[in-house]
């Protein structure tokens, strides 16, 4: 275990020169932090408290919509991080090179962590001040009970933060299901279903118990929860404990993808 | 194509004989790759199987009736008013003025979900009418829920409207109605005929409109009604649900000059139709002074579709195509980016160098083979997962049989038509993590965005998009006399079901015609 933590900065500086140096990584990235800022921005924009409505809407998630649209890019990173090398053969060289297997996963991980933590930073604070200039204009204004969003409120703040650790995750999710997968269509394939159905399927089920209980355990919803500044009682999770069920999914990968990298021929 | 000999000149042959041993290669690729074919046996499991996830029984459910009326089309219909109401004997007609429509709506404070089943308590309302809360004059076959009838009324925001037999719904004279402003309404039985009339001052009157009810026996029942629908706010919409609070509501019209002709017998009687139904009910009754009548009710004479409360969509049957839709995707756009991975492409290209002609083949193969598995899948998915939700207990509201098999094929269409656009996207970008992402994104995103966008911007994603394809699945029309919210999440779509498939396949039109001139023109 010493061992192999020993040579864990020299791996992490060669999963940074690799993904450096080609272009796609750097493209995705500031596709991510575009992407979600228009989304967010186009969400704001078309959001409307009318003068004598109710309206039920929390300005903060409003704002950090794009983060739904975001994650899918992120999720190409990450996995575009393991697939790629076993596309070109390149983890022959990498497994060669770095006889630790388990410090290779552990290094990418890194990296893309680090990279999408960045990434994301630029990107909520692009999708807040988005929301702060824009949701004003659309009836949310503190006359009608809606502060100008800030960093300094600390739901805001969790918010904010919490979505640039929800896109992290994200990642170390799909890094895992890459590990384990290997050919990226597939491990795309697998990301996406995993998010993106659990929605549809918690639209549909007529079992009030199942609707929460997929609500519970869906890594996107559940994740998405720290998004929340207001009705929180009516979460089905509290917020921090929602992006732990999206931590216990992306353990559950990058240790399913270590086992499988460990035990499997490359 | 089944010789067995080599035809050396096979290339020379050109046009369709080309292109079938092209379809025959591609065909033979697809199938003889194990993976393929055991994802597309997973595309036909998952969509079956994720129907049967999390359904429950009636009572207990969100919104899950167990049991609904049938109108006389065969619809499910939710019937349930206060009937002022007397027999009459062979032709007649009866006509009334009426001065007022007011109602009592639940407080928002108080809005939290009235269970099933219970009445309102009438201290946590205030004065407030729905649009379609209505009182006026109706003529029905029997008092017994479903029953076909033909009604006049003034309504909360819609004016004078004539509605019979659930799905029928013609507008009359505009505006509210008040003392100053009173609305005259008349009908008319002759035969199997009801005829409606209405008039701003008695004298002056307007054929509004005719209904046919066929079997209407010789003594119907006639009189005044009121009615008003289910208060409903949604007050947090979030993905994978929303919660609304709501409540019943009432109704009450000031009905005078009432007066009858014809064979009335019996004095009129009060009678709450369709008191034990699901629908949470006010309490209705009438007051009578001369010619006067002051009538109050609560519930609503209309057809049941899923979002307006009764029963379950049929289509949730077919949930399962989004996990189904991923698979073939993942397939379609491997299909061909396997093949740039591999450097196969290359191969295949010397093979047979009419580049265009090779992507369309592998588009053709793909969209067969899904097609087949999607209908396979569909067909088992529609009756297998129905009979599960009933068997929990809960009441599907019913649709025709062209419309089940519209369900089945369009859903086996609409895998097909994604996939394509797969095959195709594959083609342009050559990746297939980018390609897998932007093919699932655009055609499932517009779908999970619109329980958070605001309701215009998810309707025209629902337009535009790729994801205009779902609305093949839409198992019920839209009725205007419904005041509910038409949402994607309840079932409902922009576009009519083959306009949004048409969308879907002009977009995987567009990407193969860009698809077919990258690979002529781009070095492979």
């Amino acid at each position: 275990m010493t061992a192999e933590l020993a040579g864990l900065p020299g791996a992490v500086h060669a999963e940074w020169t690799k993904l450096r140096t080609i272009a796609g990584p750097s493209w995705l990235l500031a596709a991510t932090v575009i992407v979600t800022v228009a989304a967010g921005a186009a969400a704001d924009a078309t959001a409307r408290c009318r003068s004598g409505a109710v309206c039920s809407v929390d300005p903060a998630k409003l704002s950090l919509t794009g983060i739904e649209v975001g994650q899918a890019l992120v999720a190409i990173l990450a996995v575009l991080a393991v697939s790629n090398e076993y596309s070109t053969g390149m983890i022959l060289l990498t497994l060669t090179a770095m006889p630790h297997r388990a410090a290779v996963l552990a290094a990418k991980a890194a990296v893309v962590t680090g990279l999408v933590l960045a990434a994301g930073t630029v990107a909520v604070l692009g999708s807040v001040l988005a929301g702060r200039l824009i949701l004003p204009g659309h009836g949310f204004t503190a006359a009608r009970g809606f502060g100008s969003l800030s960093l300094g409120d600390w739901p805001v703040l969790r918010a904010a933060a919490g979505s640039v650790l929800y896109l992290a995750l994200i990642a170390l999710l799909s890094l895992g299901v890459a590990a384990v997968v290997r050919e990226s269509g597939f491990a795309i394939g697998v990301v996406l279903g995993l998010l993106y159905l659990f929605p549809i399927l918690a639209g549909v089920v007529t079992s009030p118990q199942w609707e929460r209980h997929l609500q519970q355990i869906a890594p996107m919803i559940a994740g998405l929860d720290i998004q929340a500044t207001t009705g929180l009682h009516a979460l089905p999770l509290s917020p921090w404990a929602g992006l732990g069920v999206l931590a216990a999914w992306a353990a559950g990968a990058l240790l399913a993808g270590g086992l499988v990298l460990w035990r499997r021929d490359a | 194509m089944t010789a067995g000999t080599i035809t050396p000149h096979q290339s020379g042959q050109g046009g369709r004989g080309g292109f079938a041993a092209l379809l025959h290669a591609e065909w033979t690729k697809f199938r003889t790759v194990r993976g393929w074919v055991i994802a597309m046996v997973i595309a036909a499991l998952v969509t079956v199987g994720f129907g049967l996830i999390g359904q429950e029984s009636c009572g207990t459910a969100n919104n899950a009736a167990c049991t609904l009326p049938l109108g006389p089309g065969g619809e499910a219909v939710a019937d349930s008013f206060y009937f002022v109401r007397q027999p009459l004997a062979g032709n007649g007609s009866i006509t009334v003025r009426m001065t007022s429509l007011t109602g009592l709506i639940p407080d928002r404070a108080a809005g939290s979900r009235v269970p099933a089943g219970s009445r309102a308590n009438t201290a946590d309302m205030h004065r407030g009418l729905e649009p379609w809360s209505d009182a006026g004059i109706i003529i029905e076959q029997s008092t017994s829920q479903g029953a076909g009838y033909a009604a006049m009324m003034v309504t909360g925001t819609h004016g004078v409207r004539m509605q019979y037999d659930y799905t029928g719904d013609v507008a009359g004279l505009p505006g509210v109605v008040s003392a100053a402003s009173p609305r005259w309404l008349r009908l008319t039985r002759s035969g199997d005929t009801i005829t409606g009339y209405d008039s701003a001052d008695g004298t002056a009157w307007t054929r509004v409109g005719s209904a046919t009810l066929p079997g209407l026996p010789s003594t119907v029942q006639a009189g005044l009604f009121a009615a008003s629908p289910q208060f409903t706010q949604v007050t947090s919409a979030s993905l994978g649900g929303s919660t609304a609070v709501g409540g019943p509501t009432l109704a009450t019209g000031t009905f005078d000059h009432v007066g009858v002709a014809g064979r009335w017998t019996g004095g009129w009687r009060g009678t709450d139709i369709g008191q034990n139904a699901m629908y949470p009910q006010a309490p209705g009754g009438f007051r009578q002074a001369g010619d006067r009548f002051t009538v109050t009710g609560s519930g609503e004479i209309a057809p049941d579709v899923p979002g307006s409360g009764g029963g379950v969509d049929i289509s949730q049957a077919l949930v399962g195509t989004f996990a189904g839709l991923i698979v073939v995707v993942v397939v379609g756009t491997m299909f061909i980016t396997a093949e740039y991975r591999r450097g196969l492409i290359r191969t295949t290209l010397t093979a047979s160098p009419r580049r265009g002609q090779v992507v369309a083949a592998k588009a053709v193969v793909t969209g067969l083979v899904t097609f087949a598995v999607g209908l396979v899948a569909a067909a088992v998915a529609l009756p297998v997962v129905e009979r599960h939700i009933r068997a929990g207990g809960s009441f599907i509201d019913p649709v025709s049989m062209l419309t089940q098999v519209r369900l089945v094929a369009g859903t086996a269409a609409l895998l097909a038509v994604a996939a394509v656009l797969a095959v195709a996207i594959g083609a342009v970008l050559r990746r297939s993590a980018v390609a897998v992402t932007v093919v699932i994104v655009v055609i499932m995103a517009p779908y999970i965005l619109g329980s958070v966008l605001s309701g215009g911007v998810s309707q025209w994603l629902l337009r535009l998009t790729p994801a205009a394809g779902f609305a093949i699945q839409q198992a019920y029309p839209k009725y205007p006399q419904l005041g509910i919210d038409y949402a994607s999440a309840s079932g409902y779509y922009p576009l009519a079901p083959w306009a949004g498939f048409a969308v879907l396949c002009a977009w995987a039109a567009a990407a193969l015609v860009l698809a077919i001139f990258l690979v002529r023109r781009r070095d492979a």
